[in-house]
């Protein structure tokens, strides 16, 4: 759902967006919930496929192997979406997560009788200070946020990998308490999926419901005119990576719960995942649109293929060219609605005229 | 990349110097960035060679050399693709299916290796149009689209030869690619990259190609009304980055004498970084290409040196990360402080009389 314009090269060095007409709420937000329902679609779809082809797909204990696997990713997805509605990225979180789920093993490790609560608590706050210093960077320095994130995704994880020095953590260092937190579930769902939905549901009402989560797609659809209408972007944007930060700090604590066995490794390469979960899931890369629902959708949907091809019997090498294939699918797709929606709009105003 | 176009145009090249015109014209041959980055692998180099056992030794420039040379044939596209406002991420994962396709057309084609090589290249080229076409033909975001084809291409290469290697190429062509010049310790290799990065650098500062380049990173649209064919010179970019990552992975095949479908993984951020640490612009319109060579033999230098050292591999990580930070809070901040001292000096002087 390209907002920003109808131009080929979408540069804001380059022309402020022509005057390409811009849909009003309603329509935007029709197309939004055209993009969850398709994304639903194509999840029943899958499942459908799938559970015709071996029917124990939907048997309970492969749903909750799915939802377990998947709550990690939505949970990025949704910091991933904070940020690039605001036409941001954060490419550190890969790495955020790995020093995170580190850093609360070595916890365990120093002080054995630690309660989860205050473990998730550190962790989260951890998480927190390094989306500070992302957040910091980007406001001193005032360049893009690829490029610092880019940055910290080395640094973080150099930090781990020196922290770690070859060292790993196993579960039986860690409590079991903790670990059940991992696996446990509640009345069939996995306690890690109930959480993700909980961040979910809360970021999502957030940037719905709230005025500085609506000044959010303010700032990524034209930062200037954002700035013009009095809206403190340097400070959202400092919170929004503070929030990611945060986030991906949870995701390393829960990380540490379901895996229990921990290196420096942990979570590398999952930024390019976790943004294409967002893109799959309808958030314009060039911020101003996309909600965490569909995101989360879209992180689910990630996860899903894996399982699924493997169940269909296909080639799990397969996986990962039907990721990227759906990147392109889904970005396409926007692409379409968007130029289809400009044109309706031009026929109506020249209509109305 | 769009993101935070907040302030205008606060890129990473030069300090105070900031005409475009008179940065990238070839009166200019250096800019204060790529002084200071020349200046920065200078001292590298001597500290290097004062303070690490082993690092001045034919042998190990030899070795440093060679595990360069991917890097700096992926950094000279990619730098032109920059300078434009576009990014390619695709381009490790070309270089991993360019291998793979080599190793399984070599193990059953029975084609000769030669031919290959010319079949590889090409295959490069074609894989590199599929993102042009994405990015320009559909009026696509190159980072959104790169991305899909990052886990497409590289989905695709595990497809290609499973988790299976080719090894047995032939001794003569495994030894020629890393064969040193006759009497030196310099690998042969370095030639082509060289006459290579000639053809890059002329085009992109001597060539009306490459002003067009410019004119089109710093404003697509008033590029278009020049008479610039914006999309057309995109995506023969586009092309040329895929051929390019052809010989890559020709070159990373042969030298290690493997074709894998996980060969050059995660490579992509590390051209970007050298490509931004040599001075080019996130945003585009600003960079040369000199920089960019002396920002990967930075790069190369100091994690060659600190391996010496001892400090484990990964830990490097740290290193890069900090040296992409550096490279460009520093400028800005230089900048600030230097705009900082001349409106004081203005003051004293208004209050002096």
């Amino acid at each position: 759902m390209s907002r920003t314009d109808a131009g080929v090269t979408e540069r804001p060095t380059g022309a402020p967006p022509a005057g390409a007409g811009r849909p009003g709420r309603g329509l935007t937000e029709r197309l939004l919930a055209v993009r969850e329902l398709s994304l639903l679609l194509a999840l029943g779809a899958l499942v459908l496929v799938t559970t015709l082809h071996n029917d124990r797909f939907l048997s309970s204990q492969s749903v909750k192997d799915l939802l377990l696997g998947c709550a990690i990713l939505v949970i990025l997805a949704v910091g991933q979406t904070l940020v690039i509605v605001t036409r941001n990225v954060d490419l550190s979180v890969g790495s955020i997560l790995g020093l995170v789920a580190f850093a609360t093993g070595e916890l365990f490790l120093a002080a054995p009788g630690t309660p989860w609560p205050v473990a998730l608590v550190t962790g989260v706050a951890l998480g927190a200070v390094c989306g500070a210093v992302n957040g910091g960077l980007i406001a001193v320095a005032r360049v893009p946020a690829l490029v610092i994130t880019l940055g910290t995704l080395y640094a973080f994880r150099g930090v781990d990998y020196y922290w770690a020095a070859g060292q790993q953590i196993n579960a039986a260092d860690m409590p079991r308490s903790f670990l059940r937190l991992g696996n446990q579930t509640l009345l069939g769902v996995p306690v890690l999926f109930l959480v993700a939905l909980v961040v979910v549901a809360v970021a999502g009402f957030y940037l719905r419901s709230f005025r500085s989560g609506r000044e959010l797609y303010a700032i990524g659809s034209e930062p200037t005119a954002a700035r013009l209408s009095g809206i403190p972007v340097g400070r959202r944007v400092f919170a929004v990576f503070v929030a990611s930060g945060a986030l991906a700090g949870l995701a390393g604590v829960l990380y540490a719960a379901r895996f229990g066995t921990l290196d420096a490794a942990a979570g590398t390469g999952l930024e390019l995942q976790v943004v294409a979960a967002a893109v799959v899931g309808g958030v314009a890369i060039f911020g101003g649109s996309g909600s965490v629902y569909g995101a989360a959708l879209g992180a689910v949907l990630l996860t899903m293929i894996g399982s699924s091809l493997a169940v269909l019997r296909i080639d799990p090498f397969w996986q990962q060219a039907v990721v990227g294939a759906l990147i392109l699918a889904a970005i396409g797709l926007d692409r379409l609605l968007a130029l289809r929606m400009a044109a309706r709009l031009r026929g109506r105003s020249a209509h109305g005229a | 990349m769009a993101h935070d176009s907040l302030t205008p145009a606060p890129p990473a090249g030069g300090g105070a110097v900031r005409e475009p015109g008179r940065r990238v014209g070839l009166g200019a041959p250096l800019g204060s960035w790529d002084a200071a980055i020349v200046a920065g692998l200078v001292v590298a180099v001597l500290v290097a060679g004062a303070a690490v056992p082993n690092f001045a030794t034919g042998r190990n420039a030899q070795f440093l050399l060679l595990d360069l040379v991917p890097l700096a044939l992926l950094a000279l596209p990619m730098t032109l693709i920059v300078v434009t406002g576009e990014i390619d991420l695709s381009v490790a994962s070309m270089v991993g299916l360019c291998s793979t396709l080599m190793g399984q057309l070599w193990l059953s084609s029975g084609l000769s290796l030669e031919l290959i090589c010319v079949l590889v290249v090409l295959l490069g080229a074609l894989l590199g149009a599929v993102n042009g076409v994405f990015v320009t033909g559909f009026g696509l975001p190159s980072l959104a689209v790169t991305i899909g084809t990052l886990a497409l291409y590289r989905g695709l290469s595990f497809v290609v030869l499973g988790d299976q290697a080719v090894a047995d190429f032939p001794a003569g062509w495994t030894a020629a690619v890393v064969r040193p010049m006759p009497g030196t310790s310099i690998p042969v290799m370095v030639v082509p990259v060289l006459l290579l990065a000639l053809v890059f650098g002329v085009v992109l500062h001597a060539t009306p190609v490459g002003r067009a380049l410019y004119a089109m990173g710093n404003n697509a649209e008033a590029a278009t009304f020049a008479g610039v064919s914006v999309a057309r010179t995109k995506f023969w970019l586009f092309v040329a980055s895929g051929a390019v990552c052809g010989l890559a992975g020709l070159f990373w095949t042969l030298r290690y004498a493997s074709a894998r479908g996980d060969n050059a993984t995660g490579l992509e951020l590390t051209v970007v970084t050298a490509v931004l640490l040599g001075g080019v612009s996130i945003f585009g319109g600003r960079g040369r290409l000199l920089g960019v060579v002396a920002g990967v033999l930075l790069l190369g230098v100091v994690r060659n040196a600190l391996q010496l050292a001892d400090v484990d591999a990964n830990a490097l990580t740290i290193v890069t990360g900090t040296l992409l930070i550096a490279s460009v809070v520093l400028p800005n901040a230089v900048g600030d402080a230097r705009a900082r001292l001349h409106r004081r000096r203005q003051r004293a002087q208004v209050a002096a009389p």
